[in-house]
């Protein structure tokens, strides 16, 4: 594990820049890791599937995958790449301070 | 919230379940004493808890497994098919054969699961009250749940081999095939034996060069994954065999649409690749019926307890095999480690018991690499596929992540196995339920103990 220093405090990250303590996120911390990955503005429609995300994994312990966002989270998953390039699950939950989606297995 | 099950109440009856434990004249005589285990699915999973629960208990248990067919398919040797190698008819045969004596098979569509009524209504409208529901019910293919992939070209270029008749219908395609871009997609994970895509990329490159098609062929694995596998130390491992194979891979590829007639597969983010050939390993989604009772996620996989194998809507309702939403392999041997733990717990549960937490997502798969060589895989939740030996370390005789001649005869030697000791529900000598470290080279996990 590293510490690196996001909106101004310092965090824990896992090897691929996913935060190892979802606890310890803001919503500015967020948009830094945005910025880093190419999105420069958050909007309302990306905070939806943060959230989402975000509600999900702390509910049940585990990140929805990308066919279950596209199913539940009320973006479909055209938009999500629109909003998310490469990998929207992924993404979309570095941005929100949980671990990588492991449903893959 | 687990509700209150009739098992739970009923713990003094519970005692006479486990066989003769219990003298019948210790029984009130106004109580009734037979208990109903219902088991939603005859494949690998329903199948052999039902042999091992038939062993199990006494004829005061009544067992009884649904399927909506008669035909139970060995699936490993589904990748077998296209190359020609086993015939689809040898790979099947009647389910309700695999069944000891004394055990109930019904014909019949499950239409739901009533909860609070401790029934399964049939779509014949029939009603089958249990004590115990296990659901066992394994995955569904969606093609059709992929823009375009069944349309045009459906059966002429682009094809599925995780059924018989897909299978099949691919082996023609192969013997016609004179060489081309050969693609083959994941559409998106969880797929049953996440290997088995690999293993078809192997063993096509094996048959083209022994048709002499090799070098007129591209063959292309699109994976969602960002890598060959989901664990980073097999990932590397099997990244490697896939360069020395000139096997080109296309990772972190969700596929999104099919366009048949020009040949030609989208993601979502627009990668385009051609094919001549489409093998797909298509969406696959729980049993229709899981989501509609209350017992699944969206997707249609049934919410269990991943060590306990409980489901979270409600005690006596249990799952196992590919129908459950564990976080490891959908796979045969991963049902036949679960049935360890299950039917411990569901003795446990009759008898009023704290269920045990004992099922560490242990799975172990061959994977044929072609070449009449396989390597073996051997995992849980904690701990990822390793090199090493097994069953026994150092001495094996497999090899773990490592090609070898006998790992590709084990594979052989499993479909015995498979009818004669698995499905009935007999222990496999010297292979534990859980996972074991001795034999395995833990020196190329990284420092920080990352799993994936």
């Amino acid at each position: 594990m590293t510490t690196v220093t996001l909106a101004g405090k310092p965090v824990e990250v896992d090897p691929e820049g996913f935060l190892v303590d979802p606890e310890q996120w803001t919503k500015e911390m967020g948009e830094e890791i945005a910025r880093s990955a190419g999105i420069e503005k958050l909007t309302d429609r990306h905070w939806q599937v943060i959230e989402f995300m975000r509600k999900t994994y702390l509910e049940t312990g585990s990140a929805p995958s990308m066919r279950a966002l596209g199913k539940t989270s009320g973006v479909a998953i055209k938009e999500l790449y629109e909003l998310f390039p490469k990998g929207p699950a992924k993404l979309a939950a570095k941005i929100g301070g949980i671990p990588k989606p492991r449903g893959c297995v | 919230m687990v509700k209150e099950a009739p098992g739970a109440r009923e713990v003094h009856l519970a005692k006479t379940i486990g066989g003769a434990r219990l003298k019948p004249d210790l029984i009130g005589h106004d109580e009734r004493i037979t208990k109903r285990i219902l088991i939603l699915g005859a494949g690998t999973g329903g199948t052999l808890i039902a042999n091992k629960l038939r062993r199990r208990f006494g004829a005061e248990t009544e067992i009884t497994v649904v399927d909506k067919d008669d035909r139970h398919v060995y699936q490993p040797d589904l990748l077998f098919v296209p190359f020609g190698l086993v015939a689809p008819n040898s790979i099947c045969r009647p389910r309700s054969k695999q069944l000891r004596r004394g055990i109930e098979f019904r014909l019949g569509e499950v239409e739901r699961v009533e909860i609070e009524k401790n029934t399964v209504k049939l779509k014949d409208g029939e009603a089958l009250p249990y004590d115990v529901l296990i659901v066992a019910s394994g995955v569904e293919l969606l093609p059709e749940e992929t823009e375009g992939l069944t349309g045009p070209g459906w059966g002429e270029s682009a094809f599925i081999y995780y059924s018989v008749e897909g299978a099949a219908a691919l082996r023609k395609a192969m013997e016609g095939f004179e060489g081309g871009r050969l693609v083959v997609n994941i559409v998106d994970m969880p797929i049953k034996c996440p290997v088995a895509p690999l293993e078809f990329c192997f063993l096509a490159d094996w048959w083209l060069q022994k048709r002499g098609l090799r070098e007129k062929t591209e063959i292309v694995l699109a994976t969602p994954l960002d890598g060959a596998f989901t664990k980073p130390v097999a990932a590397t491992i099997l990244g490697e065999l896939l360069e020395k194979k000139k096997i080109l891979v296309e990772t972190e590829y969700s596929a999104g649409r099919v366009d048949g007639e020009a040949r030609k597969l989208y993601s979502w983010d627009e990668r385009e690749i051609a094919y001549d050939l489409l093998v797909s390993i298509p969406l696959h989604g729980g049993s229709a019926f899981v989501e509609g009772s209350g017992l699944g996620d969206e997707l249609g996989f049934v919410n269990v307890d991943q060590n306990t194998l409980q489901t979270k809507a409600a005690a006596n309702v249990f799952a196992l095999g590919d129908a459950t939403n564990v976080p490891t392999s959908k796979a045969g041997a991963v049902a036949h480690f679960q049935a360890e733990t299950l039917i411990e717990n569901i003795d446990r549960f009759l008898a009023g018991k704290e269920l045990e937490k004992s099922f560490d997502g242990h799975a172990n798969c061959f994977i044929e690499t072609g070449f009449s060589k396989a390597l073996l895989l051997d995992f849980n939740y904690e701990v990822e596929p390793l090199p090493g030996k097994f069953p026994f370390p150092v001495v094996g005789p497999m090899a773990l992540l490592k090609e070898s001649r006998l790992d590709h005869l084990g594979k052989l030697a499993f479909r015995q196995l498979y009818w004669h000791l698995l499905l009935p529900g007999r222990r496999i000598p010297t292979i534990s339920a859980q996972l074991k470290m001795a034999g395995k080279d833990t020196s190329l996990l990284r420092p920080e103990g990352g799993n994936g």
